[in-house]
C-alpha cells in the first residue's frame, strides 16, 4: 500500500481542495430541497409571492455555487488521478529497468506489461472515482440523512426499515450475480483459446481434415458462454427494477407516514416534499456506495501487483566506480574458476565448476545439448546473472567489481532471439553505438551480410521496422541484430546460436568476414550446427551443465566418443576427419 | 524509436479512463449499410422485439403516470393543511369579532357564509383560495386519509407492475443479444473452415482473434444494453414532455428549455473532449508499445546499456499521456455537473414559476411535486441518449468488423461427384503447374515433376525459393493457376479436399499441437486408432520414452502452446502422429533449429523410419535426408535449377554442390 500511494503525497493540498469543494458541492446540492420546502411553507402556504421570490433567488445563487464547486471539483481530481498516475508508471517502469534477468524471469515479461499499463490505469480509475463519487456519495448520504432529520426525526425512522432493505437486496442480488461473471471471464478465456489454436493449427488441421472435430471443441465453448451469459444477463435484469421499486416505494411510505404527521401537526407539508427528495438522494447515494464496493477489491489487486514491483530490488550490486583501464591487466580475456550457477527456483544447478579460460583474440565454440546451460554461460558473462559460487574474470578483473554499464560496453552480444525495436533499420543498427557514422554503419552491415537486402528495400537503411521486426524474416533479423553488435565494435563478441536462422553459405560468408574484419577481437560463438564450430580455437562441448571436454575439432574428435557421436549425425566421418583445426 | 509500424488496434483501451461520456468510439465505414444487417440479425426475433417494445411503453407509461398520482395524494393532503389553516384562522377570527356578529352566524355555516355575510372584509375575501370557502365553522377540518390511502395503493401497483415489465424487457433483449451472440460466433466458426489459406497467411492471428472475441463482445454488450436504454429514454422523454404539458405548458416551457441548452453544452464538451481522446487513446497505443517492446527486449536494452535512453523515452510519451488524459478526463468530467447545474436551474425556475402559479390558485401543490420530479427525470435521459449513441456507433463499427470475414471469399466449394482414392495413393504428377500468390507476380511456371511409388523427393535451395509452396499445392492449400497435379493420374481438384488431404501426412517446422492430452493429441490423424496403434508409432517415433516419463504418461495434458514439453518432444509427439494416421504420401518439413543434438538424432531416426515404403516429399535441410533421396530438386525463385541424385549434381558441380560443399571448406 505505502509504496504505491507515496506517489500520491505532493497531491495532497489538492486532494484536500477537492475535498472541500466536493463537500461544498455536495452541501450546497442538499441545500435544494430544503429551500423549495421554503418556497412551499412560507410562499404557497403562506400566500406570499415575495418569498417564493426571496426563497427562488436564494437557489439560484446554491446553484451557481454547486456549478462552480463542481466544475473545480472535476478539475483537481482529473489533475490529481492523471498526475498520480504519471508519477506511479515512472516509477514502475523507471524501476523494471533496473530488474535483472532474475526479476523478468521471476514476474514474468507479460505480467510486468500488464502491471506498467493496465494495472497503473486501474488505480488512475480508482484515484478518479474516489476524488468523483467515494468522497461525494458518503457525503450526500450522511448529509441526506441529517438534512431528512432536520426535516423530521420521526419520519426519519423510515430509514432505518429501507437501508437495511436496500443494502439485503443488492448485495443478495450481487452475490448470486458475481460469481457468474467469474465463470464467464473462464469461459471467454477458453472460447479464445479453442479459436487461438485454429488459427496457428489451420495447416495441420486442414491436413488431417479435423474441422468437424474442432468444430464440436468449439461449439462446446460457444455453449457454455452462451449458457453462463445468458444467465448472468437474466440475473442482472433484476437488479435494477428491484432497487428502483424499494426507493419508489420509500417515497410512497414518506407520503403514508408524512400525511400522518401532518394531520398530527408534528410536520409541515413543504418539509415532507422536501424530505421525499433527501430520501431518494440518501437511496441512491447507497447504490453508489455499494458499487464502490465491488471495484475498489478489484483495484486493490492492482495496487498489490504494483506494489511488489516497486518492492523488489534487482538481485544484482552494481557498482559505482569505473574501474580504470590500467586495471584490466589482460583486456579482452575470459576467465572461469569454479564458477557455478543455479536459478534462484531452480533444484539443480545449471552450471557448475566452470573451469575455463579465453584469450584475447580467441575464438572459442560452446556447443551442447539444450539445457545444458550454453545460453546460461552467455548470460553470466553479459551478468544478466550472478553466479552462485566461484568467480568469472573480465580481462583480469572480478566481474562483480565492474560497473554493469563498463562491462556491457565491452561486449557486443547477439541474442538467441533476433529482437528488433520498432523504427528504421538505420536507428536499429545505431542501436549499439548512439552516434556511429556512416561508414561505420554501411561496414557493420556488410559484414553481417545485411547490406545487399538493405540495398535491395526502397528506403534502404530507412526502412521502417515493426515492432518485434515482424516484416523482415528471421535470417533477416538475425543478420541486423549481429550488425547491431558489430557497429559497436566491441572486444569481445557473444553470438547466441545467432546464425541459426541463416543458410549455410550465408552462416559462411558472415564467419569469414568477421573473422577478417574484427581481429583482435575475442569471439565466444554457442551454436549448434556443428560446421558452424568445427574451425573455431578452441571448442566447449558441454553437457549437463558440466564442460565435458575442451580443446580443437581434432584434439576433440580423436578423443572424446560423445562429441564424435554429435559430429557425426551431422556430417559424414569424411567432413569431420577432413574438416577443422 | 518512434512506433511508426505500429498499428495495433486499442480496442479495449482501459487506459482512457474517466466517465464514458464523449469517448472516442471508432467510426464504422458505411453506418447505415451495416446498421440495417445488424437489425436483420435482430430481426429473426421479431417477436421478442415486439414485446419488448409493447412491456417497454406500458412500463414508460407508469413510471411518468406515478409522479402525478403521487402528486394527487400530496395535493390532497396540502388542501387539507390549508382547509386546516383557514378553519384555525376563521376560529380565531371570529374570536376577536363583537358577540352580536357571532350570535348572527348560523349553525352550518362555512367560510362562504361567512363572506356572504360580510363578516370578512371583501378584500381579505379575494385572497382566499377557493377550495377553503367550503370550509365548516362547526367541525373541524381533517386529513382525507382513505382517499389518500386508495391513491397511495393505486401507485404502489403501479410501481410494481412497472418494475416487472421492466425486467421482462431486459431479460427478453439480453435473450435476443445472446442468441444473436452465439449464432454470430457459430457463423463466424463455419465461415473460417471455409476460407481459403490465403486469409490466414495475410491477416495476423491477433487481428482475426480480435475481431471473433473483442468485436462479437461489442456487439453483444451493446445490443444488450443500449437498445433497451435508448428505447426506454425516447419513451420517457416523451412521456414526461406530455405530463409536463398536461400539467402546465407555461412551466413545460421552462422546463423543455432545459434540453437545447443542454445540447448546446453536451456536443460542445464532447467536441473538445473528442480532441483529447483521440490524442490520448494514440498516446496510449504509443505507451504500450513502447512498453511491450522495451520489457520483451529487455535483453538488449541491457546488453547495450540503453535503459537511461529507454526511460527518457517513456517519460516523454508518459508525460504526453498526462497532459492530454487530464484534459480529456477533465472536459469529459464537465458534462455531469453542467448538465445537472443547468437542470437545477431549470429547478429553480420551476420552484418559483410553480409557486407563483400555486398562489395564483392556478396550480395544486402535488403538481409542483410531480413537476419537480419530472424534471429529475427529464434530464437523466438526454445525456444518456447521447452516450448511448456513442456505444451504438462503436458497436456497429464492430460489427463491420465482423461481417468483413463473413464477407471474405470462400474457397471453391468441392466437386459433388468427386473421387476418392483413399490408400491406394502412389504416385504423384505435377504437369505444367503455373502458381502465383499475387496476380502479377508470377511465382512457378511450368512447374513439371513425376514421383513414383515409393520415392523419396528432396526440395532444397534459399529461402523465398518457393519450397513450401509447393506443399502448399500438393495439399491444395492454394490453388494452382495452371497445369495439374495429379494423384495415381487422378486430378487433385477432382477430388473432395478432404480426402485429398487424408492420403497425406505432415510433419511441419511448426509444431502444432492442441491444449488436451497426449493421447488425443496422437489421435489427431486418425480417431479409430487403439491405443496399441499409438504405443507402437511412439515407439517407432522414439517417443514413448520421453512420455512415460511425464507425470500422467499418455493422460499427461499438454498446455496451450505445449510450452510444457521441450521443442524436440513436440517434434517426436507430431512424428507420430503422423504415423498414426498412417496415409500413404509423406511430407516432411524439416526444423532446424532450438533442438540439441541429440533429440535431433532421434528426430533423424523416426523420421526414416517413417518414410520407409511410403512416398516422400522433404524440404530438407539436413545433409543425410538429401543423400539418400531418390530425386533432388534445387529450386531457385520458383523454378527448378537443378534436379537428380546427390552424387549426379555433385558432379555437375552447379548451385547444389556449392551450397553442399560451402559448410565444410575453410575458404569457400
Amino acid at each position: 500500500m505505502k509504496k504505491t500511494f507515496k506517489y500520491l503525497k505532493p497531491f495532497i493540498p489538492m486532494i484536500i481542495i477537492g475535498v472541500v469543494l466536493t463537500f461544498a458541492q455536495s452541501m450546497l446540492s442538499l441545500n435544494l430541497p430544503t429551500l423549495m420546502s421554503d418556497i412551499v411553507n412560507n410562499g404557497i402556504v403562506g400566500q406570499s409571492i415575495d418569498e417564493v421570490l426571496k426563497y427562488g433567488s436564494y437557489m439560484l445563487y446554491v446553484t451557481i455555487g454547486f456549478m462552480v464547486c463542481a466544475i473545480g471539483a472535476t478539475f483537481i481530481a482529473s489533475k490529481v488521478s492523471a498526475g498520480f498516475a504519471n508519477k506511479l508508471r515512472n516509477a514502475v517502469y523507471s524501476k523494471v529497468q533496473k530488474f535483472s534477468l532474475s526479476e523478468y524471469k521471476k514476474i514474468s515479461t507479460s505480467s510486468l506489461i500488464t502491471r506498467t499499463t493496465n494495472d497503473v490505469t486501474q488505480v488512475q480509475q480508482l484515484t478518479l472515482m474516489s476524488m468523483r463519487m467515494m468522497i461525494q456519495a458518503p457525503l450526500m448520504c450522511i448529509g441526506g440523512i441529517i438534512m431528512a432529520l432536520s426535516m423530521n426525526k420521526q419520519l426519519s425512522l423510515l430509514f432505518i426499515v429501507v437501508i437495511p432493505l436496500l443494502l439485503v437486496a443488492i448485495v443478495m442480488l450481487a452475490k448470486k450475480i458475481l460469481p457468474l461473471f467469474t465463470s464467464l471471464q473462464k469461459f471467454t478465456d477458453r472460447i479464445n483459446q479453442v479459436i487461438r489454436e485454429k488459427l496457428t493449427g489451420v495447416r495441420v488441421i486442414r491436413a488431417f481434415g479435423s474441422q468437424a472435430y474442432e468444430g464440436k471443441r468449439y461449439d462446446k465453448a460457444n455453449k457454455d458462454i452462451y449458457d453462463v451469459s445468458l444467465k448472468a444477463s437474466y440475473r442482472m435484469a433484476i437488479l435494477m427494477p428491484v432497487v428502483l421499486f424499494v426507493i419508489n416505494v420509500s417515497s410512497v411510505a414518506v407520503v403514508w407516514f408524512g400525511a400522518h404527521l401532518i394531520g398530527d401537526g408534528a410536520m409541515q407539508i413543504g418539509d415532507m416534499m422536501a424530505f421525499m427528495q433527501y430520501a431518494i438522494q440518501v437511496l441512491f447515494s447507497i447504490l453508489a456506495v455499494t458499487m464502490l464496493f465491488v471495484m475498489i477489491p478489484r483495484a486493490m489487486v492492482s495496487v498489490k501487483r504494483i506494489n511488489e514491483v516497486l518492492g523488489t530490488e534487482s538481485s544484482i550490486e552494481d557498482k559505482i566506480e569505473l574501474v580504470p583501464n590500467e586495471k584490466f591487466t589482460n583486456p579482452g580475456e575470459i576467465e572461469f574458476i569454479n564458477a557455478t550457477f543455479q536459478y534462484l527456483d531452480g533444484d539443480e544447478p545449471v552450471l557448475s565448476d566452470m573451469n575455463f579460460k579465453i584469450k584475447k583474440g580467441e575464438t572459442v565454440a560452446i556447443l551442447g545439448g539444450t539445457g545444458s546451460g550454453k545460453t546460461s554461460l552467455l548470460s553470466l558473462i553479459m551478468r544478466f546473472y550472478d553466479i552462485t559460487s566461484g568467480t568469472i574474470k573480465i580481462g583480469g578483473v572480478d566481474i562483480k567489481e565492474i560497473p554493469l554499464e563498463q562491462l556491457r560496453d565491452m561486449m557486443g552480444y547477439v541474442p538467441q532471439k533476433a529482437m528488433l525495436f520498432s523504427g528504421t533499420i538505420e536507428s536499429n543498427i545505431k542501436y549499439g553505438k548512439q552516434n556511429a557514422t556512416e561508414e561505420e554503419m554501411i561496414r557493420a552491415a556488410k559484414i553481417s551480410q545485411s547490406y545487399d537486402f538493405i540495398s535491395s528495400l526502397e528506403e534502404q537503411f530507412n526502412a521502417p521496422v515493426s515492432q518485434g521486426g515482424t516484416n523482415f524474416s528471421g535470417g533477416q533479423k538475425q543478420r541486423l541484430s549481429i550488425a547491431r553488435a558489430i557497429v559497436k565494435d566491441p572486444a569481445i563478441y557473444l553470438f547466441d546460436d545467432s546464425f541459426s536462422a541463416l543458410d549455410f553459405q550465408t552462416d559462411k560468408k558472415l564467419r569469414d568476414a568477421l573473422s577478417e574484419n574484427v581481429k583482435g577481437a575475442t569471439i565466444v560463438i554457442v551454436a549448434q550446427r556443428v560446421s558452424t564450430v568445427l574451425n573455431a580455437d578452441k571448442i566447449l562441448f558441454i553437457d549437463e551443465g558440466k564442460i565435458i571436454a575442451q580443446g580443437t575439432h581434432k584434439e576433440l574428435y580423436n578423443s572424446c566418443e560423445e562429441y564424435k557421436e554429435v559430429v557425426l549425425s551431422q556430417i559424414t566421418e569424411e567432413e569431420a576427419i577432413n574438416g577443422g583445426k | 524509436m518512434e512506433n511508426k509500424g505500429n498499428t495495433k488496434k486499442q480496442h479495449s483501451g482501459p487506459m482512457g479512463g474517466g466517465p464514458r461520456f464523449g469517448g472516442v468510439a471508432d467510426k464504422p465505414k458505411e453506418f447505415s449499410k451495416t446498421l440495417k444487417r445488424l437489425i436483420r440479425y435482430i430481426g429473426k426475433y421479431n417477436k421478442v422485439i415486439i414485446l419488448v417494445i409493447v412491456v417497454l411503453i406500458f412500463s414508460t407509461v407508469l413510471s411518468t403516470l406515478s409522479p402525478k398520482v403521487l402528486g394527487k395524494a400530496t395535493t390532497e393532503l396540502g388542501n387539507n393543511v390549508i382547509q386546516k389553516v383557514a378553519y384555525s384562522q376563521m376560529k380565531g377570527y371570529l374570536a376577536a369579532i363583537p358577540e352580536q356578529m357571532k350570535v348572527a352566524i348560523p349553525e352550518n355555516a362555512t367560510i362562504q357564509t361567512l363572506i356572504d355575510m360580510k363578516v370578512i372584509p371583501q378584500e381579505a375575501a379575494d385572497k382566499l383560495p377557493e377550495m377553503v370557502k367550503s370550509v365548516s365553522l362547526t367541525v373541524e377540518p381533517t386529513i382525507n386519509y382513505d382517499y389518500i390511502a386508495k391513491i397511495l395503493l393505486i401507485i404502489l401497483a403501479m410501481y410494481f407492475t412497472s418494475a416487472l415489465f421492466s425486467y421482462i424487457s431486459t431479460r427478453s433483449m439480453a435473450y435476443i443479444a445472446q442468441k444473436v451472440t452465439y449464432g454470430l460466433r457459430k457463423e463466424i466458426d463455419e465461415k473460417l473452415d471455409r476460407l481459403p489459406l490465403k486469409f490466414f497467411d495475410k491477416h495476423t492471428h491477433g487481428e482475426i482473434l480480435s475481431r471473433v472475441t473483442n468485436d462479437v463482445d461489442t456487439v453483444s454488450s451493446t445490443l444488450e444494453q443500449t437498445i433497451v436504454q435508448i428505447l426506454q429514454s425516447v419513451f420517457t422523454i416523451i412521456g414526461i414532455l406530455v405530463m409536463m404539458i398536461s400539467i402546465s405548458l407555461s412551466m413545460a416551457g421552462v422546463a423543455i428549455l432545459i434540453v437545447p441548452v443542454s445540447l448546446i453544452f453536451i456536443t460542445a464538451i464532447i467536441k473538445m473532449s473528442q480532441k483529447y481522446f483521440m490524442r490520448q487513446q494514440r498516446v496510449i497505443g504509443e505507451l504500450n508499445g513502447h512498453v511491450e517492446e522495451t520489457y520483451s527486449g529487455n535483453l538488449v536494452i541491457q546488453a547495450f546499456n540503453m535503459q537511461k535512453e529507454e526511460i527518457n523515452q517513456f517519460n516523454s510519451i508518459n508525460g504526453e499521456l498526462y497532459r492530454c488524459g487530464w484534459k480529456s478526463q477533465f472536459l469529459s468530467g464537465l458534462m455531469m455537473p453542467i448538465i445537472n447545474g443547468i437542470s437545477n436551474l431549470g429547478y429553480v425556475g420551476i420552484c418559483v414559476l410553480g409557486a407563483k402559479l400555486a398562489i395564483e390558485g392556478k396550480m395544486t401543490i402535488g403538481n409542483i411535486q410531480a413537476f419537480v420530479q419530472y424534471t429529475h427525470q427529464f434530464t437523466q435521459p438526454i445525456g444518456q441518449t447521447a452516450n448511448m449513441l456513442n456505444l451504438v456507433q462503436g458497436a456497429v463499427a464492430a460489427a463491420e468488423r465482423v461481417f468483413e470475414i463473413l464477407d471474405e471469399t470462400e474457397e471453391e466449394p468441392d466437386k459433388v461427384d468427386s473421387i476418392k482414392i483413399g490408400n491406394e495413393a502412389k504416385t504423384v504428377t505435377f504437369d505444367k503447374v503455373a502458381f502465383s500468390y499475387e496476380k502479377d507476380q508470377k511465382l512457378i511456371e511450368n512447374w513439371s515433376l513425376e514421383v513414383n511409388e515409393g520415392q523419396t523427393v528432396a526440395i532444397v535451395g534459399p529461402t523465398g525459393a518457393g519450397k513450401t509452396t509447393i506443399v502448399n499445392l500438393l495439399m491444395r492449400f492454394y490453388e494452382i493457376s495452371g497445369g495439374q497435379i495429379k494423384i495415381n493420374g487422378v486430378s487433385t481438384k477432382d477430388m473432395s479436399r478432404n480426402d485429398l488431404r487424408t492420403m497425406f501426412s505432415m510433419v511441419l517446422q511448426d509444431t502444432w499441437l492442441f491444449n488436451g492430452t497426449i493421447k488425443e493429441n496422437l489421435r489427431y490423424g486418425r480417431q479409430e486408432a487403439t491405443d496399441e496403434e499409438i504405443y507402437e508409432a511412439t515407439k517407432l517415433a522414439h517417443a514413448h520414452h520421453f512420455i512415460k516419463a511425464l507425470p500422467g504418461g499418455y493422460d499427461f495434458v499438454l498446455n496451450e502452446e505445449a510450452s510444457n514439453i521441450s521443442q524436440g518432444e513436440k517434434q517426436l509427439l507430431t512424428i507420430a502422429r503422423a504415423i498414426v494416421a498412417n496415409s500413404p504420401i509423406l511430407i516432411l518439413d524439416e526444423a532446424t533449429s532450438n533442438v540439441d543434438t541429440r533429440t535431433e538424432e532421434l528426430i533423424q531416426k523416426a523420421m526414416n523410419k517413417l518414410m520407409e515404403g511410403r512416398t516422400s516429399f522433404v524440404i530438407a535441410h539436413r545433409l543425410s535426408t538429401i543423400k539418400n533421396a531418390d530425386v533432388i530438386l534445387y529450386m531457385e525463385h520458383g523454378r527448378i535449377i537443378e534436379r537428380g541424385t546427390h552424387d549426379v549434381l555433385l558432379k555437375k558441380d552447379g548451385a547444389y554442390a556449392k551450397l553442399y560443399n560451402s559448410q565444410f571448406s575453410e575458404d569457400a
